[in-house]
């Protein structure tokens, strides 16, 4: 597939720590392509050095095949959909999504914006201020500023973390059908994990500056390249070094047959969360593990003796 | 809760009524009377000062005051303005250059003009330099005209705008900077379509606190000015000295004070809009 963003090996040091190193990643045109990671791992650095608002220690950044590491921000074609939205206080939401428009001199800018607003479902809204609109509406005025543009990327810096929880579930859904609709590469940073794999194509996980692994959602869930990518994305248990997901960890009072893994454990405790039961063990040699199940599975007291099991395929391995 | 705050709030009150209200009332009533022959006041009550105001002399005066002092703080702006982006942007350097600013006010104001004239006089620093490195023959006309004046304003009340711009330029949300550039805008579009608008507080406030005292000076026309460059202020000051006519003096401040009011509020007002 055709690449439209593609980094080569860049790396940001500041005098007193590496926040990028070496990250080098090819994103396709269309793509929706996420970059998870903890807070300080660099996914926010490695999206400003692509908006240009930083320069990268070394490296090249190129857009459709041309270096742009030296462009300044407002000779990129990309933009940047800010955490804290960074929309324009004393404009109105029509002049705000005008305002690129206007800075790049392009024509037809009524019908854009008329266009774009339709999209965002912010009609009626454009005479208002910043201040006079919801967080949610706030939000979509940052994304049809940037979307007006037709970047080559959308460049989106945790758009939903400001938003509260109930939003942004629904935020969530209407930013991808938008992608989906509009067709433009988005480059979405995250911290968390459920979005990424909810929202992208593909991801990467980031770790202390250095890229991890990317691959597709079921990819990096399923077969994790390292340690540090298996946790983030979900829980696991290690046992005997071997990781194990608490869903596919079941507990049975019977020994189970010889073709799975099998330890004799004690349940210490169970935990309702609704839709599952979270039961918490301790196996003979004094691990800990979990395993997820069903209300319908989940008869267990505790200190009851019990066999933790699961199939030799869904453990994570490592190189 | 109500009774506390009363508390609070009286000696403020007290100074307030008794230092400004109080003397105000004076005036008032100066500006109504009649000159004593040896200075002061005396009856018949009469509003004949402020009738004399209406000569085109006195207007001429209060014309040249708003010019001089509109342009001192015109000039001002332009001059606080780039010095307050460059201070809010120093980093580490910020208060060093604020205390810098802030510096002059350590000696007194007229010693610091005194110094102006030791510079800008025939036989001063500028042009004995001039001179001997022989770009000029003659010296440069630079004290006693309107230029003096206005440079020695612009030197006395340049703090009073960078202060101000430098509140506001402080607290601009970097984002916002980062934002335009991201949308297409060039560094001069974003200061004209981003950053001189949301300093529009700043701006207001620098120009306000520039305005006022530079259309009431006399101290600085007074000495850089040469008697030749007559501002309100010392008319006003003339009235209760040499001339000893109190009423007329009186008159002037009020009449002054009712003008520039509603334009100080007018202009104010505007702060709602949150535009320039």
């Amino acid at each position: 597939m055709e690449s439209v963003l593609e980094l080569r090996d860049i790396s940001k040091h500041y005098p007193t720590h590496r926040a990028v190193n070496g990250v080098t990643l090819n994103i396709a045109r269309g793509e929706f392509f996420s970059l998870l990671g903890p807070s300080g791992c660099g996914k926010t650095t490695t999206l400003r050095l692509i908006a240009g608002f930083e320069e990268p220690t070394s490296g090249e950044i190129r857009l459709n095949g041309a270096a742009i590491q030296h462009l300044k921000p407002y000779e990129r074609n990309v933009s940047t959909v800010f955490q804290n939205y960074a929309l324009f206080p004393h404009l109105t939401v029509q002049q705000n999504i005008e305002f690129g428009l206007r800075r790049k001199g392009e024509n037809e800018i009524g019908r854009r914006v008329r266009e774009v607003l339709e999209l965002v479902q912010l009609g009626g809204k454009e005479a208002r201020r910043p201040t006079e609109i919801s967080g949610g509406e706030r939000q979509r005025v940052a994304l049809a500023r940037s979307l007006v543009l037709a970047p080559d990327v959308l460049l989106l810096d945790e758009p939903l973390s400001a938003l509260d929880p109930n939003l942004r579930k629904q935020v969530r859904a209407e930013l991808k059908n938008i992608q989906r609709r509009v067709g433009i590469t988005f480059l979405f940073v995250t911290h968390d994990q459920e979005e990424a794999l909810s929202l992208s194509d593909r991801l990467g996980v980031m770790h202390a500056g250095i890229l991890e692994q990317v691959g597709t959602p079921e990819e990096v869930y399923l077969r994790p390249s390292t340690r540090f990518v298996a946790s983030f994305l979900g829980a696991v248990n290690w046992i005997n070094d071997v990781g194990v997901r608490p869903e596919v960890t079941r507990v049975t009072k019977l020994a189970p047959d010889r073709h799975v893994r099998s330890h004799p454990a004690t349940v210490l405790h169970s935990t309702f969360l609704g839709n599952c039961v979270h039961i918490e063990t301790r196996l003979d040699d004094g691990q800990l593990a979990v395993a997820e199940v069903s209300r319908a599975e989940a008869s267990f007291a505790p200190g009851e003796r019990v066999h933790l099991w699961w199939q030799p395929a869904d453990e994570l391995s490592f190189k | 809760m109500k009774r506390l705050r009363a508390w609070f709030l009286a000696p403020s009150w007290t100074v307030m009524l008794s230092l400004f209200l109080f003397p105000m009332l004076i005036i008032l009533a100066y500006s109504l009377l009649t000159r004593g022959t040896y200075g002061g006041i005396s009856l018949p009550w009469s509003v004949e000062s402020y009738q004399r105001f209406a000569d085109p002399i006195y207007l001429g005066i209060l014309w040249r005051s708003f010019w001089i002092a509109g342009a001192s703080t015109v000039i001002s702006l332009l001059l606080g303005f780039p010095l307050a982006l460059f201070i809010s942007r120093a980093g580490k350097w910020k208060n060093l250059y604020l205390s810098l600013v802030i510096l002059p006010f350590w000696t007194s104001f007229l010693v610091r003009t005194y110094a102006w004239m030791f510079l800008l006089r025939d036989t001063g620093l500028v042009n004995s330099t001039l001179q001997k490195m022989g770009i000029i023959h003659d010296p440069l006309p630079l004290l006693y005209n309107d230029g003096a004046v206005i440079l020695g304003l612009v030197y006395g009340y340049l703090p009073f705008m960078v202060l101000p711009l430098f509140g506001t330029l402080e607290k601009l949300d970097r984002n916002l900077l980062e934002a335009a550039a991201d949308l297409g805008a060039r560094p001069w579009a974003t200061l004209l379509r981003v950053v001189l608008p949301l300093s529009a507080p700043g701006i207001r406030a620098g120009v306000i606190l520039v305005f006022i005292p530079c259309l009431g000076a006399y101290l600085t026309p007074d000495l850089l000015g040469g008697g030749k460059s007559v501002m309100i202020g010392n008319l006003i000051q003339n009235q209760f000295t040499t001339a000893r006519d109190w009423p007329f003096g009186s008159a002037i401040s009020l009449a002054l004070m009712a003008i520039v009011m509603p334009l100080l509020i007018a202009f104010v007002r505007r702060d709602e809009e949150g535009l320039l």
